[in-house]
């Protein structure tokens, strides 16, 4: 059966709706923010939510996620009170932790993923923790509801793409720049015909993250994949306390419809 | 014994591993396929024997340090000279092999992380030397500590990039040797400065220092007609002591002790014990042992030398250590300074301040020990670049002293 995640995933897509996944870096601005921020944002019809447990060394991250994990840490946020405040919450839209390995290693993954099966957790993305090492964590999510997400970057070949897909789990985040997250201007030519590649093999939804950070950018994705995922960019707004201009800019994103021509 | 590491997936016992991102999974493979067939590769294997002889000068000295051993009053104490390779360390055993691999690859530009400088230097003459482009990170807070070697790597014709996130040291200088390695992965090799990172890195680290041990061993076969009894290295990533430990590994009659900085003392958060304080984790690619808080943040190491300065220690240390095949003992930085210092006397060698832990234990070890056994100390590096900090301590301490007087 599939995972919860996928399903809903999949049931926005039948809609024709591009999928709108946005990051948020959980203790930016204090442990209490993190629950009004998921309510804020699901109440703009976001498909998910990603939140980011901060870290220390942030290694596939740019400076405005480094410096929103900073914050939080000077707040003194730790991955177990991100934990209880998810078990209190009453979001309604599928959660995605997005977290370095070394944060949850130490937790202990047992008990992390005990913990997070008592939240809206529905997916987990590790990005230090390659499909060689997925070992690490599969077997604990194979009777939950939590799905291991997998990334996938321009630097995987073809076979290895269908490898990670015969195993991908709610849906798989196509990485579409060689670089760290933060916004950016363009991408590069082959992200396109990468993107395409990707989307004919995976077997879930198809999400491309890392800059996305303008309309046009969501527009241009919904053209050849499933949907994005936001993150600095969000970051950035809720840290300057933008929540009208947020508000906007996600309101029109959702709306955008998927013109995939493979569908 | 019979010894075997890493295992095929890169691990050493539950230690190393590839915990990158996917964007550096190809480039650690291509790599790790590069490496095995340059093992192969004559032509490439003769080339880097004659760099080694020619340009940085191997092989080293093993020198019997004979007055440091009267004072010391026991055990014969051999010094492996890698303070006499050029660039004054052992870093550019590792440089040479690693951009001459970057090479094979096609690569056109390589990219390090420095803490000292050391390895910067040691980066950037090998570049020079291959013309290739080099781009340094390092830390602000010890690019201000080492303005000099700074220079030094601007002069060789390397970018040298002043790291202000994060701590502002050696660790966040690796994070964002790795966030432009990601960005630039098509033409750049990364020259990791030691036994740390993904698999094959700390192998291939390794492999390259070992000349040291394996050069040590017969000389001191020659000397002694047998081997020693012991072998003593600092460690901070712990290159230079896996490159003297590994072709002792399977001779068990060895000790093997890696040196750790214990900083302001073990009691305080100031020190870079990863092994003795530290718990298994995974940063910059490996699990291992790392200094960490009760959340699994990592925190910040701190010695007197900044090349021991990291909280972490390369996997294949956290395995020798796990199985008890090596001991991972510590040295304050007044030891250090002390040992830094008696070593100039005793022998008229200034050593480095990382190699000084070394000579601090070993001085400890060879009083216990009796006349007739011998112990192998990796002089790792020369001490030109600690003499102002060391001058400027010990007018501290004499001001000290006198207004306590």
């Amino acid at each position: 059966m599939k995972k919860t995640l996928e399903q809903q995933l999949t049931e926005i897509q039948r809609k024709k709706k591009v999928l709108l996944i946005p990051y948020i870096m959980a203790g930016d601005g204090g442990i209490e923010k993190l629950e009004p921020t998921l309510h804020f944002l699901a109440k703009q019809g976001v498909s998910a939510i990603e939140i980011g447990i901060p870290f220390s060394d942030p290694v596939a991250d740019g400076p405005v996620i480094q410096k929103a994990g900073i914050r939080a840490l000077k707040e003194k946020v730790t991955l177990e009170k991100i934990i209880q405040e998810l078990q209190k919450s009453t979001v309604a839209v599928p959660l995605i932790i997005m977290s370095y390995f070394n944060p949850i290693y130490h937790f202990g993954l047992e008990k992390f993923i005990t913990e997070i099966k008592k939240t809206p957790v529905k997916g987990l993305i590790i990005p230090d923790l390659p499909y060689e090492h997925q070992n690490y964590i599969q077997p604990l999510l194979q009777n939950s509801d939590i799905a291991l997400v997998p990334l996938v970057s321009l630097t995987s070949s073809k076979n290895r793409m269908a490898e990670i897909s015969k195993k991908a789990e709610g849906f798989i985040y196509a990485v579409t720049v060689n670089g760290i997250t933060g916004t950016r201007t363009k991408y590069s030519e082959e992200v396109d015909a990468h993107i395409r590649l990707l989307k004919s093999i995976a077997s879930v939804p198809v999400l491309a993250g890392f800059g996305v950070a303008t309309i046009e950018h969501v527009e241009k994705f919904a053209q050849d994949c499933d949907g994005v995922i936001i993150g600095s960019k969000i970051v950035q707004m809720l840290h300057e306390k933008q929540n009208e201009a947020l508000q906007v800019f996600l309101t029109e994103a959702v709306a955008i419809a998927t013109t995939k021509k493979a569908e | 014994m019979k010894y075997q590491a890493p295992d095929k997936k890169g691990f050493y016992g539950q230690f190393g591993g590839q915990f990158v991102p996917e964007t550096l999974m190809k480039a650690v493979k291509e790599l790790a396929k590069v490496y095995e067939e340059s093992k192969e590769d004559e032509e490439f294997q003769t080339e880097l024997r004659n760099y080694l002889t020619q340009y940085v000068g191997r092989e080293t000295p093993l020198y019997f340090a004979k007055q440091l051993t009267a004072y010391a009053g026991g055990a014969k104490i051999y010094l492996k000279r890698e303070d006499l390779n050029h660039t004054g360390a052992h870093k550019i055993n590792n440089t040479m092999g690693q951009i001459m691999l970057a090479k094979k690859m096609g690569k056109k530009k390589v990219v390090a992380e420095t803490g000292a400088g050391q390895h910067g230097v040691a980066t950037a003459t090998v570049a020079a030397l291959f013309n290739m482009e080099c781009t340094i990170f390092m830390g602000a807070k010890d690019v201000e500590r080492q303005s000099l070697n700074v220079f030094r790597m601007e002069l060789l014709g390397a970018k040298v990039v002043s790291v202000t996130a994060g701590s502002q040291t050696l660790k966040d200088a690796v994070n964002e040797a790795l966030r432009y390695w990601v960005a630039n992965v098509e033409d750049t090799h990364y020259v990791m400065g030691s036994v740390l990172g993904p698999h094959p890195f700390p192998e291939i680290v390794r492999d390259y220092q070992s000349v040291i041990g394996t050069e040590a061993r017969r000389q001191y076969v020659e000397i002694a007609g047998k081997l020693p009894e012991a072998l003593v290295a600092c460690v901070g990533g712990g290159s230079n002591a896996m490159g003297l430990f590994y072709p002792f590994v399977e001779a068990e009659e060895v000790s093997m002790y890696g040196v750790e900085a214990a900083g302001l003392g073990l009691d305080t958060p100031y020190h870079a014990a990863s092994i003795t304080k530290g718990e298994v984790g995974v940063l910059h690619g490996a699990m291992m042992n790392i200094l960490q808080d009760e959340a699994g943040q990592i925190m910040e190491a701190f010695s007197i030398s900044a090349g021991l300065d990291y909280p972490g220690l390369g996997p294949e240390h956290c395995y020798l250590h796990a199985m008890k095949r090596a001991e991972y003992v510590t040295i304050t930085d007044d030891e250090a300074v002390a040992a830094f210092q008696l070593l100039c006397q005793t022998e008229g060698i200034i050593p480095a301040l990382e190699s000084a832990h070394a000579i601090a234990y070993a001085v400890k070890l060879a009083h216990t020990l009796p006349a007739e056994q011998g112990i192998i100390v990796c002089l790792s590096g020369r001490g030109d670049k600690d003499v102002d900090q060391i001058k400027t301590r010990l007018e501290e301490e004499r001001k000290q002293n006198e207004k306590n007087a």
